[in-house]
């Protein structure tokens, strides 16, 4: 028993020690840390404790599977129609998640099923799935449905753009250390700290900000459009500014330019009103396709159109050769600027929603820092009083080691760069409670060894040996129900799952292993042969 | 110096005597617990209902039906008012909005603002936190599988580590003290939000620690004390680990107390949660799971007591007097 080595003396301090140090740089300010030569370990506080926002975004994924197909739709029309011989298809429908259509002409199935396979990849794909199924019923129609490896290949690059897309856009809104990170299959978590208005924020990731130009279809006749109906190789689009009075304009299908071709876009002011506009640049491609469309159709209209609705319908002046062209609308200030942002960051495949939201205000924020400390200044206070008035010397090493353990909890925290929240706080304050349980434990097991006659030496011995075994047990059903919360639990349940496990593990160590320390340097130099407990 | 002893050396409690009542007991609150749950039902809060959640606090203590007029006078549906924290905060829980989209969502938190900053001077906005009934309904199934799972799993380690009447009994305790943390709940109607779910998880970890001991020192008894009677031994275990039990719960109580009264609000609920699921935890340890080992016909095998200790090369089992 009294047998302790020096080196596992020293080690056990140099552990302690570096781990307390792990905890200092959370208590200096930011400006201190930031001039030391490595970085240094923080703790960073959650949004309960911090103030901010934070938004669970899910993407539609119904709307992408419908997008698919459309695009699908469009990419079979131009192919049957591209090459010789013309294969004429018609019926053609996107209902029930698949796309339909019947060949006029039975005889040319194989001819237009390798064609539909040029364009839906045999085994496309990192994984060699096929993403489209092929099959044909009644000798000419020709069901062309995604796979669901397909779908989900479709799903995971649109959500990789999009976690891209919701960075850059919330970069531009200059706030500080944003978190965004991609969340099961479809959504995406954001932590804004500091944001406490996140009306804007929200209104710009809202925004699929698809952009088209359109040529506007001049011959559609109004009563038409407003049932609906536009000429064949046009369709009908809202216009809530139009001119002519009715919120609806026709346009062709196939668009001149596309957002993709979008290099640059600022928010600027038109210099004859001073009204808010947008200002765009195209890359050489895009630039090169405006040019040769706008001379071909001078005199004519062409639409701007954002998510699916017409923004202005300026007519072709002249040839627009220089590669830009500004976007007039009824814009504010802040509206022109948040389609600049928009555009700049790129379009989102897939139509992002809010699905939960949460925002702190600054002062709730610090009043729970301010509570939080003074609550666990006060239960270690009562604990630590409570110990020493019930096991004496004993109580005072348990303390020891409990005011160790407050720091050493944070500097692994911080090495883990571990996020502190509210209920990690309520974590602090249980681990404080339960941490002295181990030292109860030993304690008792001493008290009674005594009473059972047993030396000082072998009391103490004892103690130790019997209680190790019930210590580990009771933390091991402890970490189960700590270590499923962690996995179960979201955002501030988690922080509290870390800051228990954390506990566990660091309690065990300082409690036992270190009180044992303390209890055999002392009884090695005093060889007491009674001790008070 | 005088030390302090909570409970005195030696106590002879006769717990496996009262056990009858003890159960009859336990089986009564669990039933009371049942039906307060069933006819009050839970008060959810947004985590789990789906909705919106606004806290806005005043510089005094505000007049409740006043908040409440100026609120329904937005018409974005049926309010639900709470004072919280000093009584200077006010908790405004409001249905999901039609549609459902972020846009709808944010005007019915700008209306609530401005109406109450032009009402009350000097109201400022805390906190809010909008859910949908998808995210909702995936937090109510989450946090019900966590609980599941953190039963099972310790019920397991439990009939892994001991005999399996130890991993029933103390099941049994555990979903009594979640039983009457519910019912708790149910009577007080606090609001029931993610966190309580980490709450009861938690106060499954420490009724799950108590029981543990215990059941160790019946185990360590068991080989002490081949010839003694089961309810003996337990007698005896839950007699020795008295002082230890007392005094564990003594200690987190105390922590836990700090945390009520000067943890802020938006934790009392967590901390009530905590310090029932305590108390209630130490009587089923004392009560209910050691005096369950009986009924379920635990006894001491010599042989193979015996040849489980020698595997794990613990000492042999003697007889002390």
């Amino acid at each position: 028993m009294l047998d302790f080595p020096r080196w596992k003396v020293v080690s056990i301090f140099v552990v302690l020690a570096a781990l307390m140090a792990l905890a200092i740089p959370s208590f200096l300010p930011e400006r201190i840390t930031e001039r030391w030569p490595v970085k240094a370990p923080r703790i960073n506080l959650g949004l309960d404790l911090a103030g901010g926002s934070y938004l669970l975004l899910e993407a539609d994924t119904d709307d992408l599977a419908g997008s698919r197909l459309e695009t699908m739709r469009d990419q079979v029309q131009a192919e049957m129609r591209r090459n010789q011989p013309r294969i004429e298809i018609g019926d053609i429908s996107t209902r029930g998640g698949q796309l339909s259509f019947l060949l006029r002409d039975p005889t040319q199935v194989d001819a237009a099923r390798e064609r539909l396979l040029a364009i839906t990849g045999s085994g496309a794909g990192m994984t060699g799935q096929r993403q489209w199924d092929i099959s044909v019923v009644d000798t000419s129609r020709f069901i062309v449905k995604p796979t669901q490896a397909g779908l989900q290949q479709a799903l995971d690059v649109a959500m990789e753009t999009a976690t891209e897309v919701v960075r850059k856009r919330i970069d531009a809104l200059g706030t500080r250390e944003p978190t965004i990170i991609r969340q099961g299959t479809n959504r995406i978590v954001v932590q804004v700290p500091g944001l406490q208005d996140p009306q804007a924020l929200k209104t710009l990731l809202g925004k699929t900000a698809k952009l088209e130009f359109k040529l506007v279809d001049p011959t559609a006749d109004p009563a038409q459009l407003v049932k609906g109906q536009a000429p064949i190789g046009s369709q009908v689009l809202k216009y809530p500014g139009n001119p002519q009075g009715i919120p609806f304009i026709a346009v062709k299908r196939s668009a001149i330019i596309q957002g993709s071709d979008v290099v640059d876009a600022q928010q600027s002011f038109e210099p004859q009103t001073n009204a808010p506009i947008v200002d765009i640049t195209f890359n050489s491609q895009g630039g090169r396709k405006f040019a040769v469309v706008t001379q071909a159709n001078a005199g004519k209209q062409f639409a701007m159109i954002l998510d699916n609705e017409v923004i202005s319908a300026p007519s072709i002046d002249e040839p627009i050769l220089g590669g830009k062209a500004m976007i007039r609308g009824s814009f504010t200030v802040e509206s022109a600027n948040e389609l600049a942002i928009a555009l700049r960051s790129g379009k989102l495949d897939v139509p992002l929603k809010v699905v939960e939201e949460s925002t702190v205000g600054p002062e709730l924020g610090a009043d729970s820092i301010r509570s939080g400390i003074l609550a666990s200044a006060v239960a270690v206070a009562l604990v630590v009083a409570f110990m020493f008035v019930t096991y004496g010397r004993f109580g005072a090493y348990a303390n020891i080691a409990v005011v160790i353990n407050v720091f050493v909890i944070l500097g692994v925290l911080a090495v883990l760069n571990g996020t502190l929240t509210l209920p990690g706080i309520a974590g602090f304050v249980l681990t404080i409670g339960t941490a002295v349980d181990a030292n109860v434990l030993i304690n008792e097991r001493i008290r009674e060894e005594r009473r059972r006659g047993r030396s000082v030496l072998q009391s103490v011995e004892l103690g130790y040996k019997e209680a190790s075994r019930t210590i580990f047990e009771a933390n091991v059903t402890h970490a189960i129900s700590g270590i499923i919360m962690f996995v179960f639990g979201s955002g501030p349940v988690k922080g509290f799952a870390v800051v228990l496990l954390i506990g566990i593990a660091t309690s065990v160590f300082t409690a036992v292993t270190f009180t044992r320390m303390l209890v055999v340097l002392w009884v090695r130099k005093n060889r007491p042969q009674t001790i008070n407990i | 110096m005088k030390l302090l002893k909570i409970v005195p050396d030696n106590t002879n409690f006769d717990f496996v005597r009262l056990r009858g009542w003890a159960f009859g007991l336990t089986l009564a609150l669990s039933l009371i617990a049942i039906g307060l749950t069933a006819w009050h039902g839970l008060n959810l809060g947004v985590d789990f209902r789906g909705g919106l959640m606004i806290e806005e606090k005043f510089p005094s203590t505000p007049p409740l039906d006043k908040v409440r007029s100026v609120v329904d006078g937005l018409g974005v549906g049926e309010a639900n008012l709470q004072l919280v924290g000093d009584n200077h905060t006010v908790a405004i829980r409001l249905p999901a909005q039609e549609g459902g989209d972020e846009g709808a969502t944010n005007a019915v938190v700008r209306k609530v603002e401005t109406a109450l900053g032009q009402q009350f001077p000097g109201a400022t906005f805390s906190r809010y936190s909008t859910v949908s009934g998808k995210v909702s309904d995936e937090l109510k199934w989450k946090g019900g599988l966590a609980v599941l799972f953190a039963i099972l799993g310790i019920g397991l380690f439990a009939i892994f580590r001991f005999e399996w009447q130890f991993g029933v009994s103390t099941v049994v305790a555990i979903v009594h003290d979640l039983l009457m943390t519910l019912g708790f709940f149910a009577l007080t109607q606090f609001d029931v939000d993610i966190n309580i779910i980490a709450a009861g998880l938690t106060i499954i970890g420490y009724s799950i620690n108590d029981k543990i001991v215990i059941d160790d020192r019946i185990r360590e008894n068991m080989r002490r004390y081949r010839k003694m009677d089961m309810r003996e031994i337990i007698n005896l275990s839950v007699n020795e680990t008295l002082p230890r039990t007392v005094m564990t719960s003594l200690t987190i109580l105390l922590a836990l107390a700090a945390l009520l009264v000067l943890g802020g609000h938006v934790l009392r609920g967590f901390t009530a949660a905590m310090i029932l699921g305590i108390v209630v935890g130490t009587y089923s340890s004392i009560y209910v799971s050691s005096s369950l080992l009986i009924t379920l016909g635990l006894r001491a095998d010599p042989a193979k007591e015996i040849a489980a200790a020698e595997a794990k090369g613990a000492r042999p089992a003697r007889d002390l007097p």
